[in-house]
């Protein structure tokens, strides 16, 4: 039994201890705005924030996610609203098929915490997720709108 | 615990009408409509608009969104004739199976080769006009006026003389009741208020919160889950495996063997690919163990010089003119297979029943997977229930083969419980229907001013309809591999022959965004830019001669150049290419200015590219969709190979099989130029040019002529 702290709730777990944390959240407990997309931490669609790193889950085992606070695309909005980084999405139009975007918002948010101003040579360093809908350009306009906001 | 189906085909093939569905595919509005009951409610004016009392208007969508904004653009059609508030549309997938019952109200849900604006332009706009002038015709019965006596704008009705107005919303019920129009009018395009404009995306909140929209996400109840392991050699069989080797894992439920695979099903995902990468499974490879990618560019060699070819297009005598020529240019290029890559691996989650099979999946082509989940459970069509999702990403994997479904629906079937079947990254690398490898030889003639007076195409590679679509070879010939070099090729050029040779591969070929096209450009616009330099000529200023009675190319070519500032010297450090295609009915031109490095590191900058697809729905997806297909072309430039190994895929991930990132991309710049008078397609034409616009500035910076991709295997060290 894994216990694990998500997006403010705890959460009991029955699984393998070495069960990626991106299988425990898709098929466990139903939280599907986290992506799969390479299983290898390659492209980034799984990213979950992990006491506030970005955080690629594919790639750890929940065991290693226990005690700690971990928030995924559900849990970012602050209370019902969109995170100032969706909001710069929504008004650029990034998505195109959309698949990659929840992790792309999630690295980014933890960009802009991290950096609140952050340069295009700070975002090329930081933001290395895959989209192959190829929506770089308006991620990229997007995080400096975000960065405004 | 093992089920072994009794069925041999591994997948069905599309169409329903290529499945022996037999249904017409002439679709005419509105005399197959009947509108549904309408109860106090949303009331459907016809197949394609409902409308409730409270003015919100649901504009069915009939093709698949895979990112390329359809499910704003399809309906921006419909609600410009209807006369519609947009701001209170929303967009619907109808069902596949809805569309059998209905005798296709909604035409071809099938979704590829950038037809939906193109092909369904006028039946969309003439549902909105149909559904306009029921709702009028309504209004002004309720009036006791003459129908023409009314205005619409929108949602509401007026009785101009008067100034008594109504809601859609109030009349759409008793819309729906009246005979539909037998030919409603069309706006003439000037008075458009809405298509052309740059409306936002209407899919874009879901997109942004996480919602579960893919059939990734797809959870029914009491569902299993199921990994799959294909035989790595195409075409192999699973001959034995060892199943006392997971035992003990736990969760595992049974493993299925398919005719070329095996499935592991489990109580979770991670468990059931856990145990398949566990399990033994020895191969029956077949005959083509050994093929590798050197056999294979081999076996196309000999397709650039063999007597077999068919000739696709000839004009004039090319070897008469090419014995007069002051000069002769020969080349020979090559393209590598390359994967879709799309960014949700492929799934389809399936439950069969006595008497319904039902399945949810991502899909281009609702109907194929309709058809696909009827061979594989071996039940009529009206048995099948397909719920389509978002699609992440589609490219062509989605449409033509649904594998997935099939091997979803056998697994399925044999557990006797819902399934999720879903493929690792891995998987979907390595049981792709890849974009052919293809070679070209190209001979030119020019006279003495250096323009070419011949030129003669040899074409070589595996044929993707001969693969997916047999029926539709021509005499045995599939002229679409020469796409870019048939009516296509505008450049002046008066002695002119084009052969293909199909050389079939044991690796199975399919449709890949731009198709032949993708290979087609590279060959063709790399070539020109060499006659130009044979002739000591610009590139640009040559094209503008070989297209001198084209203004509708020579427009969009200008508008690249111009934004470009190909008249000024490049940026320092970087130089420039052009080149242009026409493909699915639309023009591209494109523009790259690029640097290389002492070491042959390539860096694109800057591109800009002009787009011309005739009339514009909506500029802002058009823009999104060039700069998509400008990725995706570069992507495939830069890193894009399938290679082959004893007869397998040598790749597997994005470690090896490397996408464009961020940090990479380029600033694109588009001019949207329409000409009107046609509707071109948007999702694909921004592709083929992006390649040999990046190689001719590649050329133009360091004199070396790229003539292979991709260029990640290029020596383009200074020396």
């Amino acid at each position: 039994m894994s216990r694990l702290n998500i997006n403010g709730q705890t959460h009991e777990v029955d699984v393998d201890p070495d069960t990626p944390l991106l299988w425990v959240l898709r098929d466990t407990l139903g939280l599907a705005g986290t992506k799969y997309g390479c299983g290898i931490a390659q492209c980034g669609a799984c990213t979950v924030h992990i006491d506030g790193v970005a955080t690629r889950s594919c790639s750890v085992p929940v065991s290693a996610a226990e005690n700690a606070q971990i928030v995924t695309i559900e849990g970012l909005p602050p209370s019902g609203d969109l995170h100032p980084v969706q909001k710069a999405w929504m008004a650029h139009d990034v998505p195109q098929c959309g698949y990659c975007q929840s992790g792309m918002i999630m690295a980014v948010a933890a960009l802009l915490r991290d950096k609140p101003q952050p340069s295009d040579a700070d975002i090329d360093a930081a933001i290395t997720n895959i989209c192959r809908c190829g929506t770089y350009a308006r991620i990229r306009a997007a995080i400096h709108t975000a960065a405004q906001a | 615990m093992t089920y072994m189906p009794q069925i041999s085909r591994r997948f069905v093939l599309t169409s329903l009408a290529a499945a022996g569905g037999g249904l017409a595919l002439g679709f005419r509005l509105p005399a197959d409509i009947s509108p549904a009951e309408a109860a106090a409610g949303p009331a459907e004016v016809n197949a394609w608009v409902v409308i409730q009392p409270d003015d919100a208007v649901i504009i069915r969508v009939a093709r698949s969104e895979m990112g390329q904004g359809i499910t704003t653009s399809l309906p921006m059609l419909v609600a410009e004739e209807l006369g519609c508030d947009w701001s209170k549309v929303r967009a619907e997938f109808p069902s596949p199976e809805e569309n059998l019952r209905r005798k296709r109200a909604w035409g071809e849900m099938s979704t590829g080769g950038s037809r939906s604006v193109r092909t369904s332009h006028e039946y969309l706009r003439k549902a909105g006009a149909a559904g306009r002038e029921l709702l009028i015709a309504a209004a002004a019965a309720k009036w006791g006026v003459p129908a023409g006596e009314c205005r619409t704008a929108d949602s509401v009705i007026t009785h101009t003389p008067t100034g008594r107005t109504l809601r859609y919303g109030e009349v759409a019920e008793a819309a729906a009741k009246l005979p539909p129009p037998s030919e409603p009018k069309l706006k003439d395009p000037k008075d458009w208020t809405l298509l052309g404009t740059p409306q936002k995306r209407l899919d874009t909140a879901d997109k942004v919160t996480g919602r579960p929209i893919y059939g990734i996400d797809v959870r029914v109840p009491n569902m299993l889950y199921a990994a799959i392991v294909q035989s790595p050699v195409f075409g192999g069989t699973p001959k034995s495996y060892d199943e006392s080797k997971i035992r003990d894992f736990k969760g595992v439920r049974r493993v299925v063997q398919l005719p070329n695979e095996v499935a592991v099903v489990a109580d979770s995902w991670w468990r059931a690919k856990m145990a398949v990468d566990a399990l033994p499974v020895v191969w029956d490879e077949g005959q083509n163990g050994k093929v590798s990618s050197a056999s294979i560019a081999e076996f196309l060699r000999g397709g650039l010089v063999a007597p077999d070819a068919a000739i696709i297009r000839k004009n004039g005598d090319v070897d008469a003119a090419l014995a007069g020529a002051a000069k002769r240019v020969e080349a020979e290029y090559g393209a590598p297979f390359l994967s879709h890559a799309t960014m949700e691996p492929q799934n389809c989650t399936a439950h069969v029943t006595p008497d319904k099979v039902e399945v949810w999946v991502s899909t281009q082509s609702g109907e194929a997977a309709l058809a696909a989940a009827a061979a594989a459970a071996e039940v009529s069509p009206e048995k099948v229930v397909v719920h389509k999702t978002m699609l992440g990403g589609g490219f062509g994997r989605r449409g033509a083969v649904q594998d997935y479904v099939h091997q979803a629906v056998l697994v399925a079937k044999a557990v006797g419980q819902p399934v999720k079947l879903l493929w690792s990254r891995e998987e979907d690398i390595r049981h792709d229907f890849y974009r052919p490898a293809a070679m070209a030889k190209f001979t030119a003639g020019l006279d003495a001013s250096g323009m070419p007076v011949a030129w003669r195409v040899r074409v070589t590679g595996p044929s993707i309809l001969a693969n997916l679509f047999p029926q539709r070879l021509t005499n045995g010939v599939d002229a679409s591999f020469a796409n870019g070099f048939t009516e296509e090729m505008a450049y002046a050029v008066p002695n002119y022959e084009v052969g293909y040779a199909m050389r079939t591969t044991h690796v199975p070929v399919g449709f890949w965004r731009s198709v032949n096209h993708s290979q087609n450009g590279f060959f063709r616009e790399s070539f020109i830019d060499e006659m130009a330099h044979a002739a000591g000529q610009d590139p640009y200023q040559y094209r503008r001669k070989l297209l001198s009675k084209d203004p509708v190319r020579l427009a969009v070519l200008d508008a690249a150049a111009q934004k470009a500032g190909w008249d000024k010297p490049a940026p320092a450090g970087t130089s420039r290419g052009i080149a242009l295609v026409e493909a699915y009915g639309s023009l591209c031109a494109q523009v790259a200015e690029a640097s290389v490095g002492n070491k042959g590191e390539v860096r694109l900058h800057r591109v800009v590219a002009a787009v011309d697809t005739g009339h514009v729905v909506n500029p802002e997806i058009l823009r999104a969709q060039v700069e998509s297909a400008i990725v995706y072309g570069l992507t495939a430039a830069l890193y894009g190979a399938i290679t082959i190994d004893n007869g397998r895929v040598a790749q597997s991930n994005f470690d090896d099989y490397e996408m464009l990132r961020l940090a990479d991309m380029p600033v694109v710049e588009t001019v949207v130029v329409p000409s009107g008078g046609f509707w071109g397609g948007g999702g694909e034409p921004g592709v083929p040019p992006l390649a040999p616009a990046l190689c001719n500035a590649i050329f133009a910076a360091t004199g070396k002529r790229v003539r292979s991709l991709p260029l990640k295997d290029q020596d383009l060290k200074r020396v």
